[in-house]
């Protein structure tokens, strides 16, 4: 199985795209190298800017700029985007300026630089601005979809990146869909949703899960925002409960969309699976990711005890 | 500066010997973090803590005591070794940072760690937090001082000229900040990634007062700190000219070792070359 932290596959794919599109510009705050858009300066220096340890400048330039006609790739890690909320919020977003945020270093599996460095809320804050389109690959061909669809799309948008490496879980030819779901497993007695990092632990978990004899439907959402509330709903007719898994705040992101939208249209039980109402800390990717309860058998352990307990009238 | 003999810098000039050391065996075990950063600032945090600094290791909440933020706050492996040799905690906790469940987190977490006094690590916060205490002690009517220790390209966030700006406006001459003016950042050098030029007189326009000082010169510094102490109705900058990596013939300089940690062939090199310089001294 190849593996490939998305921020990689994301680097690789600007710089390919900057080719074929002169109205890309891409802009860092001194995290080029680790964000991966140090590719692209590279091969357009003229059409890169290095804005320095400055993120708030730098998302209200990356709206000028869009509302100039260019289509700028604003890069940080997404705690530091998210941190100039205030910008993201009115010069960006409510400007409708077509700009894309890229966020990388996503949740706990960051590990040793701890909480202050993981991006845990940006899912969620980008989730209540109207017209954001929020997506996060979950493999390297997934970001390369992605790529394409965002250079081609109007409107903000948010791109959630890893800087571990994940396991590939789609065929080369895969097509990503914007505002749909992704089957990757069919199942008929649960389901488990996953968006970014945890699609290969949540199969793997599907996996061990059979032996308890329950079929699991595995689903990856590369669009958080906008949310297919039809095939939403269809899932929780299916299989009626739902785990869900991202590394991120259980609150407002996957999880939270997925409850709001359900409780609308079709209420299921819903486990939440995902950073609690704690702050992140600083330790071994793996050991936290298994501490957090984002690991293969945390998930499999808390979708067998969600089957386990009694539907509710 | 002429170089002071007296015994008292000798053996301040040792013990940045042995927190050099501790930085590069901490980093080396961790496997990761900040080794450039960390050793620029071993003699701005030597000076302070060896020096003016009141403070109590057996009690770290005594109220009057001065405040130390470390806004680059991925420069803590220096104030965590430091921390450890005033007694904060003990030394064995070096050797765990960064692993799971460690007392000494990637970057600064009062919660977790006896010493630290703000949580740090997105920069460009400390400088703002720092002036909240240093209100709130003229509020109190004490005498303790804030100091507050910022990465030179840190200071390309906006939110530090607000807090330059305010902290000018409200005459702050019980706040410090030292500027840990080591030349590099993670794109490159600052000088390109976006120039800081002339930081004094941006400083002196914001109504600081403005110290620039040769920052591995602990006498130097120690006059710096006396002057800040001295100055009154304003803040004061103390600009420390630094070496990224200082100390390490291979890191002196080089963007790389930024956030990169030595193996354990490149530690023992490095700690040895720092133990001869400082023997040699
Ligand atoms: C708000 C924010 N943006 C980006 C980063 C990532 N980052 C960590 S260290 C660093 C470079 C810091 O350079 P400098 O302030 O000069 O520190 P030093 O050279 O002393 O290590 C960056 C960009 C961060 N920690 N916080
Ligand atoms: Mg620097």
């Amino acid at each position: 199985m190849s593996a490939t932290a998305t921020r990689d596959a994301f680097g690789k794919a600007l710089a390919a795209l900057g080719e074929k599109h002169p109205e890309i510009v891409v802009l860092d705050a001194d995290l080029a190298k680790s964000t991966k858009s140090e590719l692209f300066a590279k091969a357009f220096p003229s059409r890169f800017f290095e804005m320095g340890i400055a993120e708030a400048n730098m998302v209200a330039t990356a709206a000028g700029l869009a509302l100039s006609g260019k289509i700028p790739f604003a890069c940080s890690f997404a705690c530091f985007l998210t941190g100039q909320f205030a910008e993201i919020r009115i010069a960006l977003a409510y400007s409708e300026a077509n700009v894309r945020l890229v966020g990388t270093h996503a949740g706990v599996a960051i590990g040793e630089d701890g909480h202050s460095q993981m991006g845990l809320e940006d899912v969620a804050l980008m989730r209540t601005l109207p017209g954001m389109t929020v997506l996060q690959p979950c493999d390297d061909i997934e970001t390369a979809r992605m790529m394409e669809f965002l250079v081609a799309h109007r409107g903000p948008a948010y791109l959630r990146l890893t800087r571990q490496k994940l396991e590939r879980v789609h065929a080369e030819n895969h097509r990503f869909m914007w505002g749909k779901l992704d089957t990757l497993r069919p199942g008929r007695d649960v389901a488990i949703l996953t968006s970014g990092s945890p699609a290969k632990a949540a199969l793997d978990a599907a996996e061990m899960l059979r032996d308890d004899g329950l079929s699991v439907c595995v689903v990856n959402a590369p669009t958080v925002k906008p949310m297919d509330a039809e095939g939403l709903e269809a899932i929780a007719r299916q299989c009626g409960r739902i785990v869900t898994v991202e590394d991120h705040t259980v609150m407002g992101g996957l999880g939270g969309a997925v409850c709001e939208t359900l409780a609308e249209r079709f209420p299921v039980p819903v486990k939440r699976l995902g950073v609690q109402d704690i702050f992140g800390q600083s330790g071994d990717p793996d050991e936290l990711t298994a501490l957090y309860g984002l690991d293969a058998r945390s998930i499999a352990d808390a979708t067998r005890a969600l089957c386990q307990e009694k539907t509710p009238v | 500066m002429t170089t002071n003999t007296t015994p008292d810098v000798n053996a301040l000039r040792a013990i940045c010997v042995e927190l050099r050391a501790d930085i590069i065996e901490m980093l080396c075990l961790a496997g990761s973090g900040h080794p450039g950063g960390s050793l620029s600032a071993v003699e701005i945090l030597v000076a302070l803590f060896w020096g003016p600094l009141r403070h109590d290791p057996k009690n770290p909440g005594w109220p009057d005591r001065d405040r130390v933020v470390l806004s680059k706050g991925h420069g803590c492996p220096a104030l965590y070794a430091v921390l450890a040799r005033h007694g904060y905690f003990p030394r064995e906790e070096l050797w765990r940072l960064r692993k799971t469940g460690a007392m000494l987190q990637g970057h600064p977490v009062r919660s977790f760690t006896p010493g630290i006094e703000a949580n740090t690590g997105a920069l460009g916060q400390g400088l703002s937090v720092a002036q909240g205490m240093a209100l709130a002690a003229r509020l109190d009517g004490s005498a303790r001082r804030t100091h507050c220790i910022c990465g030179d390209g840190e200071l390309q966030e906006g939110s530090v000229w607000e807090a330059a700006m305010s902290a000018g406006k409200y005459r702050l001459d019980n706040l410090t900040a030292i500027i840990d003016f080591n030349k590099g950042q993670i794109d490159g050098h600052v000088a390109e990634v976006m120039p800081l030029d002339p930081l004094d007189k941006k400083f002196a326009a914001f109504g600081w007062h403005v110290i620039t000082v040769d920052g591995h010169d602990l006498a130097a510094l120690a006059t710096a700190y006396a002057e800040a102490a001295a100055t009154k109705g304003k803040p004061t900058v103390i600009i420390a000219d630094t070496v990224k990596g200082k100390g390490v013939s291979f890191m002196e300089g080089l963007i790389k070792w930024h956030g990169v940690t030595p193996t354990r062939e490149e530690a023992d090199r490095a700690i040895a070359e720092i133990r001869a310089a400082g023997a040699a001294a």
